[in-house]
């Protein structure tokens, strides 16, 4: 049932079903925190091109934020939507780790 | 110890008191200041309690903003569970004397990949000492922090760096963290923290639980390294330094009643103010009865008086004692008298020395009566009940309370307790079994500084209280009970015969005293009429001369008739 229904809807354009809302909280711009923002949005042009979104919060902004979203180490990337929340704590060095981080596999998986 | 505590005094190190009572004391002022200190203990030690009360103080007390940052709990959790305790962390919060920062860290769903650092700790914590002026921070329970991340060693650089950074910032830490098995922590922080640290220790010892702390390390001071017991009371946390080493108490020259006036003359004018007795005894000797006396005579005085009891509950004890007399309900309504009833069994040995530490601390009693210590090695183990009596003994002796208390010896008098070294007077009370009764003996078998009788007293409980008598030494030893009433009986009996004879014997001399004095007086009535008589013989004798001589002159020289040869007169 999902498998012919998946393959009439290949070779059409991309309809994104929905939108992943990252939000990254990062501190200045220490190079853990600089790495992290490029291999985050190097994985998600390749596995999420056209349905995500990147929030970056500085914490230095707003330093209550962190008890507020309970962040206690940076970078950590927060899976906002789709639901439910994932946090995933480093500078997203390991894109592996990153996108089972993200749950993402299983979807790139079924894509492809 | 003393010389310890100079050296340290000449340091000078700067001190950030605790507010909990004991503590302070055991640490000479509190944790070092500016430094982080580590307090560890195994799961529901009361190292929270310990940080939480630690800033509360900092807070209402000393002028010192703290910030209390939490892994365990969400922060309304912490506020609820501190606020039995009287702590109102909501109201420190409003007033900006607190800040506590909650972080739920739930490591299923926290994924890892490179490097990271704890950067956001650091900068809600500058954030936070700068908002407040924060002075005092408290991390609970670092080990959550590192359950929550994967990459132990950033966890472990990073606190290291968190600690150096706290110090930078004059800001006094306590950092909380799991006992490990082999180290002080499970992730050997102890390291990292050089300056103090705090064990917490919650012993389960036959069945019964004791709490105890120890300051591991104090580096630049000095500090009592015993191990103390502490306790979580309704009012937090409490530490109690005992020090049983100290024989440096007055010694008070003023003799208090015991109540029981006879037994004050036997101690030779009642016990020293100050002093500790032991009374030991056989079951049902009236034990208690001795110590309520000493309360009522201490609440007489108008002093307050402190009765702590092992065995019955106070409605018993007041009960019992009216039954002999002694009214304790008036002082208890009075409020010079407050009971405390505790099953030995209830808490650890040091748990029932902190409550009467406590209870003496906030009560102020000038006389305390234990009664029932013995039955404390009913409970945990007989080994620790010296130890611990002793350093109730301590504490009593150290505050100039006159304390007694009261045991029950099984059988012969060595057998109490070992601690009879510890008291000032001791006194036996024991049953003795005779004609098919048994009555109860007093003895005074030691009393420092003061002479005391040697005498062995019958110890009698009327409806108005305790009562010595003397007993009778008869052939077959000590005569007690209603051996004595008959004994003194017979003694009255045999008095009042003597009395008796004695007036006969009285009256029959002194009726013949009467007869001698008559039969005197009789003879010298004839004495004297004899003698009248014999003088009245002899005057006439003399009469007779004088006329014969005077007749015959008169005669011759009628008749001129020549005087006889040899003759003047010439008679014929």
């Amino acid at each position: 049932m999902t498998g012919p229904h998946a393959a009439g809807k290949r070779g059409e354009a991309p309809v994104p079903r929905e939108i992943w809302e990252l939000r990254l909280y990062v501190i200045g711009h220490s190079p853990k925190c600089v790495r992290a923002i490029e291999n985050l949005q190097v994985a998600c042009e390749q596995h999420l091109a056209g349905r995500y979104r990147i929030e970056v919060v500085d914490l230095l902004e707003n330093p209550r934020l962190a008890a507020d979203d309970q962040i206690l180490a940076v970078p950590t990337l927060v899976r906002k939507l789709p639901p439910p929340i994932r946090k995933i704590v480093g500078d997203l060095s390991n894109t592996d780790r990153l996108l089972s981080g993200l749950q993402l596999r299983p979807r790139r998986g079924e894509a492809t | 110890m003393s010389a310890l505590a100079d050296v340290a005094v000449g340091f000078a190190l700067p001190k950030a008191p605790t507010g909990i009572k004991g503590l302070d004391e055991i640490t000479r002022g509190g944790l070092p200041q500016g430094r982080t200190t580590l307090v560890t203990g195994g799961t529901g030690t009361g190292k929270t309690l310990l940080g939480v009360q630690f800033l509360v103080a900092g807070a209402r007390e000393y002028g010192e903003p703290g910030v209390l940052v939490t892994f365990e709990e969400s922060a309304e959790k912490v506020s609820a569970n501190v606020a039995s305790l009287g702590f109102d962390l909501d109201g420190l919060q409003q007033d900006g004397l607190l800040v506590v920062h909650a972080f739920r860290v739930d490591p299923s769903e926290v994924v890892e990949t490179g490097e990271f650092d704890l950067e956001p700790l650091f900068l809600l914590l500058a954030d936070t000492i700068e908002r407040i002026g924060a002075k005092r921070v408290v991390l609970d329970t670092i080990e959550l922090l590192f359950a929550a991340f994967q990459d132990q060693a950033i966890v472990r650089a990073e606190l290291g760096r968190l600690f150096r950074w706290l110090e930078d910032r004059a800001v006094t830490a306590i950092v909380t963290g799991e006992r490990g098995e082999t180290g002080l922590t499970r992730q050997g922080i102890e390291e990292y923290v050089s300056d103090c640290v705090i064990v917490l220790d919650h012993r389960i010892h036959d069945e019964t639980s004791t709490r105890r702390l120890r300051v591991v390390k104090y580096r630049g001071s000095a500090h009592e390294t015993n191990e103390y017991p502490f306790l979580i009371s309704a009012r937090g946390f409490a530490v109690l330094p005992i020090t049983s080493v100290a024989l440096d108490y007055g010694a008070a020259e003023e003799r208090i009643s015991t109540g029981v006036a006879r037994l004050d003359h036997m101690l030779a004018g009642g016990l020293f103010r100050g002093s500790t007795v032991l009374v030991s005894g056989t079951a049902g000797t009236g034990k208690t009865t001795l110590g309520a006396h000493l309360i009522d005579s201490a609440c007489a005085r108008g002093e307050l008086a402190l009765l702590v009891l092992f065995e019955e509950s106070p409605d018993q004890v007041i009960r019992n004692m009216r039954s002999v007399g002694l009214d304790l309900r008036r002082w208890v309504d009075a409020g010079l008298l407050r009971m405390w009833a505790a099953r030995p069994t209830a808490f650890g040995l040091e748990t029932h020395l902190a409550i009467l530490a406590r209870l003496i601390e906030e009560f102020a009693p000038s006389a305390v009566v234990l009664d029932g210590i013995g039955s404390l090695t009913h409970g945990p183990a007989g080994t620790e009940v010296n130890s611990m009596v002793a350093r109730q003994i301590d504490l009593l002796k150290a505050r100039g309370i006159t304390a007694m208390a009261t045991t029950l010896a099984h059988g012969d008098e060595t057998s109490v307790v070992g601690i009879s070294s510890l008291v000032d007077t001791w006194l036996l009370l024991r049953n003795v079994e005779s004609n098919g009764e048994r009555n109860r003996l007093l003895f005074v078998l030691k009393s420092r500084g003061s002479a005391h009788s040697n005498q062995v007293r019958e110890f009698v409980l009327t409806d108005h209280g305790a009562e010595l008598v003397d007993v009778y030494a008869g052939p077959a030893g000590v005569v007690t009970g209603s051996a004595r009433v008959a004994q003194e009986a017979q003694e009255r009996d045999a008095e009042l015969r003597q009395s008796e004879d004695l007036k006969r014997r009285t009256r029959k001399l002194q009726r013949r005293i009467l007869e001698r004095e008559a039969q005197l007086a009789l003879q010298q009535d004839m004495l004297a009429a004899e003698r009248a008589e014999l003088e009245r013989i002899d005057e006439r004798g003399r009469h007779q001369v004088t006329d014969a001589k005077a007749t015959r002159s008169a005669m011759s020289s009628r008749r001129w008739a020549d005087p006889a040869p040899g003759d003047e007169g010439g008679q014929r």
